[in-house]
Order: C-alpha cells, then sequence, then structure tokens
C-alpha cells in the first residue's frame, strides 16, 4: 500500500522486516480505525429513532427510553464513541434489542459456526484450484490441446459466475431435497458442513484455478524449467518441486483477494441453510432492525476481513520476502 | 535459444461472441417486454392456485397469492437489470472521477487519495453495500445507492491505476503546459484513454452488482413489496424449497442466467482487448499438433558411412530440425554433423539464428517437444541413443552430458536452495544418499571456487558470475563426459567472462571432459577452443583448427565475421566492418548456397547447388564451391 508508506517514509526503520512489520501494523490500526468508527456511526446514521424503529410504533415510551439509555444514545457524540470502544475492551458489546441478550455472547456462540465454513471453503478453495490449475497448465503449454484450454476456460468462466447463494439454494433444493442426500439446514454432523462450504468454495475456486493455470504457464516457460528437464527429473518433481513453488506468490496473492468476499459470502449462505453464524444473525438482525447486533456483527465481519488480509500478507512475506518486503 | 513461440489466445472469439451477444440480446429484450407482455398475469392473484406446484398453466408454479411465478420471474427481469446498471454506472462515475482526479491533482493529494482507495478497497463490495443498506433503510433506493458506493473504490483504483499510465505520457504533460484546466484535464486528456479497459470492467461489475443487489433483495434489505426482483422472489420461494424444489429456484436460475451473461460478456471483451494488443506481432495461428510429431525420416546416405568413432565422446551425423511456426514449418538446422573426443574443446559460432543453440538443444534432448528431429547417428560415450528406449536414453542423456545455459539468473530455479540444485540429479539418477550428495556438492563448488556455504543460499543471493559457477558446479555433479555451453558467457560483465571461459577451461583440463562451446563471439572462441565449427543457416560451412581462424579462414562468411572483430588496434576513424545484408529467411531459404546472397565472390553455380562440407587440408573443411586462397605463407604459429 503506496499510500500510508508514502506519507511516513523517512520515519520507517531501516531493516527490512521492521519496516514490513511496522507499514503492515499501520495499515491494518488505520483499517481497524474505519471499521470500528463505521460501526459505532451505523446506529447513529440510521435516520429517525432507531430504539422506535426496532421495538415498533406501540412500543411503550418507558421502553424506548430504558433502551436508549442503555445504548447510551442519550450523551453526547463524543462520549458514546468513548464508552463504545471502551466497552469493546471490556468483551461489552451492547444488547440486543429485542430479546436484550448481551451480543458477546451472541458472538461467543456464532462465531465459531462460521469459522467452521469459512476456514474449510478456504482451504478447498486452494486444495482444489492449486492442483487443477497446474494439471491444466501442464496439457495446455505450448498451444497443445486448445480445445481442452477452450474447455477449461469455458467451463471455470461459467462456474466463477454462479452467485454463492443461488448456488446454495439450488443444492439444497437438488442434493438435499431432491435426492435427500445431505442434510438441508442446521449443523447435524458432518454431512451438514458439505454443502455450505461447496456453495462458498465453488466461485472462487473456478477464478484461482484460472489464475493458476496463466501462472503456471509462466512459470512453465521459464528457463529454469528446462534446466530441470535436462537434468531428467521425474515430471512430479520438476512440476511440484520446481514449478510449484514459483507460483505459490502469484496463486496466494489471488487467493487471499477472494478471501474477504467469501467471508462476507456467509451472510448469504448461512441464511440459506440456517446455519447459526456471524452470517445468519445478522441478516436476521438487519430485517429485524436490531442495530446492535447489526453494529457487532459488521465490525466482528470487518475485522475478520482485515485479519485474514493479515495473514495472507504474512504468509507472503514469508513466501517470498524480497517481492513483499518491497511493494509494501 | 531462437525457438520462434507461438502467440497465446484464450477463446476463440466467434461462437464465444455469438453465444454472449445472443444472451445479452434476450436479457435486453426481457428487460424491455417482460412487464409488457407478462406485466398482468404476474399482478393478477387467483385464490383457487395457491402455492401450486408447476402445471400446464403454470410452469414455474404459483405464489402465496396464486400468481403465476414463470410471469413474475420475467416481468422481474426489468426492476433487477435496471437497478444494477443504475448502480453499476453510478458506482463507475463516482469511482472514474476519483480514481483519474488522482492524475490531474498535486503528490500531496494524490497519496491521500491513494491512501482512501486503499482502506476502501480492505472491505467487500457485499459486507460495505450491507452496511449502507443498513443504514439508509430498506428499499430499492438504498440499495441502488449503497451498492453503488461500494463499487467506487474498485472503479476508483482502476481508473487511478489507467490514469497514472496516462498522466506520465507526453500529451498530457503538453496539455498542461499549455494550461489546461483541471476538469479539461480529465475530460479531454485522462478519460478518452482510460475508456476501453473501463468498458470491460463496468460490463464485469454490471454481473457482480446484479448478483450482490439480489443478495440484498435476498436478505430483505433491497425491492420492498409488494414490488418485487430476482432476489426477493428467491428470498419468498426459499421458504418453499422442501415443497416444491423448482418455485423456488426459477429466480434463481434468471440470476444465473443473467450472472453468465455479464461474464461470458467481459470474457469476449477481455478476449477481443487482447488480441488487439497484440495483433502486430502475432498472426493467426496454425494449431500445433496435439499428439508427438513422428521423426524425421533418416536421410539418405550411405549405409557403410555409420561408422562407429570409438574414442569420440560425441558423434552426430546429419542432424536436422523441423519447427511448425504459425507461417509455416522453418528447419533452423540442416544436415549439421559434429564429433568430439574426449577432453576436446570445440566451438560453434556462428550469429543469432544460425541454428547453434537448437543444435545445442537436440544434442541434449531438451528441444521443444512439437520440434521434428531427424539425425542419422547420435552417440553419446559410444551408445546409440536413437536405439535406446526412452527411459534409457533419459538416464544416458541425464549422467553424460550437461548443459550450461545463457543466463544463469534465469536458468537457476529462484525458489531453491543451490543445495538442492546441485545434488538432486545424481539422487534421481546415480542413486547418491543425501549425505554422499551433499558431500560432492561441496567438492564441486569448491571445484569452481566458491564457497561451500553458498549450499543454503538461494540464487538471489549470489552474484551473476556465481550463479554461472554453480551452473557449472551443477553440470559436474553428474561427472559429465561431455559438457555443452551455450553462451555461457553472454549474459555476464567482461571481466566474469573471462574467468568463466578460464574455468571451463580448467575443468575440461582436471576431469577430461569434452566440452561444445557456443558462441557468437570469434574472438573468444578462437582463444579459448581447439577446434572451431562455423554455422550459417543452419549448416555447418568451415570447420577449421581454432589457430587457423585469424589468417587462414577458406569461407567468405567466416572470414567476413573474423573481420568484423574490432582489437584495439582497430583504427577507430573507419567505420565497423560488418557482414553485408541480413541472415536468410528462414521460411524461404535461397536456393544453392545459403550465404550466396551474402556472398561478395558469388558466382554462377552458387545460386544453384548447394556446396557439400569438403576436406582442404588435412582437419580443415569448407562448404563452398569457391574457397578463398590459402594465405602464401603459414602464418599459423
Amino acid at each position: 500500500m503506496t499510500g500510508v508508506s508514502d506519507v511516513s517514509v523517512s520515519l520507517l526503520p531501516r531493516h527490512p522486516w521492521t519496516a514490513f512489520c511496522v507499514r503492515r501494523s499501520a495499515r491494518l490500526v488505520l483499517s481497524l480505525g474505519v471499521v470500528l468508527t463505521a460501526s459505532f456511526a451505523m446506529i447513529r446514521l440510521v435516520p429517525g429513532d432507531p430504539v422506535r424503529a426496532a421495538l415498533g410504533v406501540d412500543a411503550p415510551p418507558a421502553l424506548v427510553a430504558a433502551r436508549r439509555h442503555q445504548l447510551g444514545l442519550d450523551q453526547p457524540f463524543l462520549a458514546q464513541y468513548r464508552h463504545y470502544l471502551g466497552g469493546l475492551l471490556h468483551g461489552d458489546m451492547g444488547a440486543s434489542l429485542i430479546t436484550g441478550t448481551p451480543v458477546a455472547e451472541l458472538v461467543r456462540t456464532r462465531l465459531p459456526a462460521t469459522l467452521d465454513i469459512a476456514l474449510p471453503a478456504f482451504l478447498v478453495t486452494l486444495a482444489v484450484a492449486l492442483p487443477c490449475g497446474l494439471v491444466a497448465a501442464v496439457h495446455t503449454r505450448d498451444g497443445r490441446r486448445p480445445r481442452a484450454e477452450l474447455a477449461f476456460t469455458a467451463v471455470t468462466a461459467g462456474l466463477a459466475s454462479v452467485p454463492d447463494f443461488v448456488l446454495a439454494a439450488g443444492l439444497s433444493a437438488l442434493l438435499a431435497v431432491g435426492l435427500e442426500l445431505l442434510p438441508v439446514a442446521g449443523t447435524a454432523g458432518a454431512e451438514s458442513f458439505v454443502l455450505p462450504v461447496l456453495a462458498l468454495s465453488l466461485a472462487p475456486t473456478a477464478v484461482l484455478a484460472r489464475v493458476v493455470r496463466v501462472e503456471a504457464l509462466k512459470v512453465l516457460a521459464e528457463d529454469y524449467m528446462r534446466t530441470a528437464r535436462g537434468k531428467r527429473l521425474s515430471p512430479a518433481r520438476r512440476y511440484l518441486r520446481h514449478a510449484a513453488p514459483n507460483m505459490a506468490t502469484a496463486a496466494l496473492t489471488v487467493a487471499g483477494s477472494l478471501l474477504p468476499a467469501m467471508i462476507a459470502g456467509t451472510v448469504l449462505v448461512e441464511k440459506v441453510f440456517a446455519w447459526p453464524g456471524i452470517g445468519s444473525a445478522m441478516a436476521q438482525s438487519v430485517v429485524a432492525q436490531d442495530y446492535p447486533v447489526v453494529q457487532a456483527m459488521v465490525l466482528i465481519l470487518g475485522t475478520t476481513v482485515l485479519l485474514a488480509g493479515l495473514l495472507v500478507d504474512g504468509l507472503l512475506a514469508l513466501l517470498d520476502p524480497r517481492s513483499a518486503i518491497r511493494e509494501m | 535459444m531462437s525457438v520462434p513461440t507461438r502467440s497465446r489466445r484464450s477463446l476463440p472469439s466467434s461462437p464465444l461472441a455469438w453465444v454472449a451477444a445472443t444472451m445479452l440480446a434476450s436479457l435486453v429484450l426481457l428487460a424491455l417486454a417482460g412487464p409488457l407482455v407478462w406485466g398482468a398475469a404476474a399482478d393478477r392473484p387467483d385464490p383457487s392456485a395457491v402455492l401450486q406446484g408447476p402445471s400446464a398453466a403454470h410452469p414455474f408454479g404459483t405464489d402465496n397469492l396464486g400468481r403465476d411465478l414463470l410471469a413474475r420471474v420475467l416481468t422481474a427481469a426489468r426492476p433487477s437489470l435496471l437497478l444494477a446498471l443504475s448502480a453499476t454506472l453510478l458506482g463507475a462515475a463516482g469511482g472514474v472521477v476519483l480514481g483519474a482526479s488522482t492524475a490531474v491533482v498535486g503528490p500531496r493529494t494524490r497519496r491521500w487519495l491513494a491512501t482512501l482507495i486503499n482502506l476502501l478497497l480492505a472491505f467487500p463490495a457485499l459486507l460495505v453495500a450491507l452496511f449502507l443498506a443498513v443504514v439508509l433503510g430498506a428499499g430499492a433506493g438504498g440499495a441502488l445507492f449503497a451498492l453503488a458506493v461500494a463499487s467506487v473504490p474498485g472503479f476508483a483504483r482502476l481508473a487511478q491505476t489507467l490514469a497514472a499510465g496516462v498522466s506520465g505520457t507526453d500529451y498530457l504533460a503538453a496539455a498542461r503546459v499549455l494550461g489546461l484546466r483541471r476538469h479539461r484535464l480529465l475530460r479531454r486528456h485522462v478519460l478518452p484513454n482510460i475508456a476501453e479497459p473501463l468498458l470491460l470492467s463496468t460490463t464485469m461489475a454490471a454481473g457482480t452488482a446484479l448478483v450482490a443487489l439480489a443478495g440484498l433483495s435476498f436478505l430483505g434489505l433491497g425491492v420492498q413489496p409488494p414490488a418485487y426482483d430476482w432476489g426477493q422472489l428467491l428470498n419468498q420461494g426459499l421458504d418453499r424449497v422442501y415443497a416444491q424444489p423448482l418455485p423456488a429456484l426459477a429466480p434463481g436460475l434468471a440470476i444465473l442466467y443473467a450472472a453468465l451473461t455479464f461474464q461470458l460478456l467481459g470474457e469476449v471483451l477481455a478476449g477481443s482487448a487482447a488480441r488487439r494488443a497484440h495483433a502486430p506481432q502475432s498472426p493467426p495461428t496454425a494449431p500445433l499438433p496435439a499428439t508427438l510429431p513422428a521423426p524425421l525420416p533418416v536421410p539418405d546416405g550411405p549405409a557403410g558411412d555409420d561408422h562407429v568413432l570409438q574414442d569420440h565422446v560425441l558423434q552426430v551425423e546429419d542432424l536436422t530440425i523441423e519447427l511448425p511456426t504459425p507461417a509455416g514449418v522453418i528447419r533452423p538446422v540442416r544436415g549439421v554433423s559434429l564429433s568430439l573426443r574426449a577432453g576436446e574443446i570445440v566451438g560453434l559460432v556462428g550469429e543469432s539464428g544460425s541454428g547453434k543453440s537448437l543444435t545445442a538443444l537436440a544434442l541434449a534432448g531438451l528441444l521443444p517437444e512439437h520440434a521434428r528431429v531427424g539425425r542419422r547417428t547420435h552417440r553419446l560415450l559410444g551408445a546409440d541413443l536413437t536405439a535406446m528406449t526412452r527411459k534409457e536414453r533419459h538416464h544416458h542423456l541425464a549422467t553424460g552430458l550437461a548443459v550450461i545455459f545463457q543466463n544463469p539468473a534465469s536458468a537457476l530455479n529462484p525458489s531453491l536452495r543451490i543445495a538442492t540444485q546441485l545434488t538432486e540429479a545424481i539422487r534421481t539418477h546415480r542413486g547418491a544418499s543425501r549425505t554422499e550428495a551433499a558431500a560432492q556438492a561441496e567438492a564441486a563448488l569448491r571445484r569452481v571456487a566458491l564457497p561451500p556455504s553458498l549450499l543454503r543460499s538461494r540464487p538471489h543471493q549470489l552474484s551473476g558470475g556465481q550463479r554461472q559457477r554453480v551452473m557449472i558446479a551443477s553440470g559436474l555433479m553428474v561427472r559429465p563426459a561431455l559438457i555443452i555451453a551455450d553462451e555461457p558467457t553472454t549474459a555476464l560483465d567482461v571481466t566474469v567472462q573471462r574467468q568463466i571461459t578460464e574455468l571451463l577451461s580448467d575443468v575440461r583440463r582436471d576431469t577430461s571432459a569434452a566440452v561444445l562451446f557456443i558462441s557468437h563471439d570469434v574472438a573468444l572462441v578462437a582463444g579459448l577452443c581447439e577446434r572451431v565449427l562455423v554455422m550459417y543457416a543452419g549448416t555447418v560451412v568451415e570447420s577449421l583448427p581454432a589457430d587457423r581462424l585469424a589468417t587462414a579462414t577458406r569461407h567468405p562468411y567466416t572470414r567476413a565475421l573474423v573481420e568484423s572483430v574490432p582489437d584495439l588496434t582497430a583504427d577507430r576513424d573507419r567505420p565497423l566492418r560488418t557482414v553485408e545484408g541480413g541472415p536468410p529467411d528462414p521460411l524461404a531459404p535461397a536456393a544453392g548456397c545459403p550465404f550466396q546472397p551474402r556472398c561478395p565472390h558469388r558466382r554462377h553455380r552458387c545460386a544453384e547447388d548447394v556446396p557439400a562440407l569438403t576436406d582442404l587440408d588435412p582437419g580443415h573443411r569448407v562448404a563452398c564451391w569457391y574457397p578463398l586462397p590459402a594465405p602464401a605463407k603459414a602464418t599459423a604459429s
């Protein structure tokens, strides 16, 4: 990210790794600030009275006033912000307007469920797309098998355009209801994970496989692959040991850029499968206008996206120190 | 290496373009005509047919008020597409203004804008849209605006990148000098130059927006009843998915169809843009054979000629290579014969395109797979490679010869440690254990005057000269009988060149490996080698002892090549001598002697018959009908 680094370039330490960590942390703090402020401002930006909207026109004025006080909406703006940040530090995220349950409790029960499908979905994406892209590249290099290349491109383009929630609905109708093979909803046993993970990972897998193929074609044309051929190494060693590491950076960069959309996709996919995660909690509370819950879910999802980005950047820096550190 | 690379294209434009255009036309037609044709049916409740499954009257069934679902899905095309397009155009307009303005504002503002764009880009558009839709309240307008805002950062980043490319150009500098105002700079000079990539992105973004808007409606944040779009219909239908899958899924299929349309459209646009960008260099390509080509037929020749030279490390006769290229099949190597004794160092010189590097690759069995190779004899260490199975040949080549390539920076794998790259060949082919291999790798590094501590390094930590030493060490690991060095010093600077050639010379002396040294540098070859083969247009035109190169060459091409080498005594007031003319067109080789069109001494016969390589003196062969006269007195020292 050139913006931040340029602004503070004179303050940076000399050592590349320290500089990398400082820049990356500065970026994370800045982004976290955006998430915190946005989630705080959300309730205050809603036109009209959010408490009245949530509780309905018939709610007694005393209850509305009590909830407004509970949320701190009757205090000055800056005091509210201080209070909000202080509460977060102590794990206090307010309470649901509708049920009165502490939101922190909701997050504690729901976040693991979301991670249970988001993480496997990401791993499945990597585990399927990397070999598929590499195999496709090996078979279509030097312009060989143009029909296979066309088929690969067409199929991945088609799969990449399938929206996750439409796929989720289709899968539940076809596999779960129609053929009664897999559970339609809920978290009963390992089988119930199959459809949500599939729905989340299909399109990203297709996108990543395409990118991997193009990257692999570049790597296969490199001189060092000819050197490996000259050593008469086995195909497995040539492709896995010599080609694959040189594609890892590009593949992980693209995979990392797909991750935020996958995390956001949990909102819709969880709704389809009635998956008890952050996403379905958000979907429910959005409709019910339960703003404290929405606020917390925005905060959690936003932070998850940022931490995932941090993780990917850290991995990239480890894999390819030169480019990652230089290009920050 | 001068193998012509085939230009690549991802998709043929015509069939896919037609499919995409047809799908787009159907969507446009549906958006225009849908509400007119099916609008009435879509809103007509039928209390007697509530929540029905598919039937003849209602192919997709009916909803909870008995309205026909097919009609509702078809009618919903207009709001769904209109909302998506409006959100995309709004977001694109905002993003382009924000991003393109970075090209015309001052550097400080530009940095802050870039920081802002980057910050916003960290968050997925759907999450931003969801957040904004909550703030703005449920409804089509709120969802539209939310999605437009959410897509601003993506467009801004694209426009920023594109505009940065434009802002460095001369005409923008000129426009600035002319004192054009900012908005005019933006409108007249920046935007037109970034229009095409933006069109492509807008198409892709329209698909994304359509899906995201459907998602918002699906969550209940978008279009509100009694109005409806595809997302809302899917939301209503999902409750019935257990009972009747088809009525629930019909709106999903519509979303899928539209998303696919935009994706294909983007694909076609991207393909045509890429083709236009490469158009000048890449004529339409002929498909390469899908299967491996058959070897070239063995050239005609007296069978008795095929004698085995027992003391020779390498013996190749009548090597011919054919390569299919987009413009037709070329024969970059035609009937090359060469042989090397153990410990001999032989130079192979010629200008680029003469076929010397391809010859080297053919000797090592490393030609691209679509190349066709023919040779009468190919013996390595006396063993006939043409008679071996693929596996035997691989093993024999892997242990018998080593190739050192031109550019050590790219010939070493950047991700693997030197130790791995040195040891893997003997671990694979000689069955060496890890410790044996490591010990040998240390010895090999010492042999090329590098510290064994480099084993832990990766190539990027080494200098160019060190990398080439590593390549030589890697070649030495298998204790090859033949080292093929293909322009090993061309990519290095002059002082390092000398060290590398000296190292090769030492290695040859110590290990008695034969060295085939390929170079375009006549002076270098003359100083290093014992014998020199001169290649021109895929054939060997002269073969002579290296000490004759300076004074006793007999072929006009070799003479011209030698005379074109400047030395310190050259008169700097006179232009450098060059070989007149250019190398022949590989697609249309001239008749007769290949050098004849450029030859100052050509006569009638040269254009008719190809001269064969014939002995003039012992160890000196020339392919020329009229060899230059030998010098009057022997000047060779």
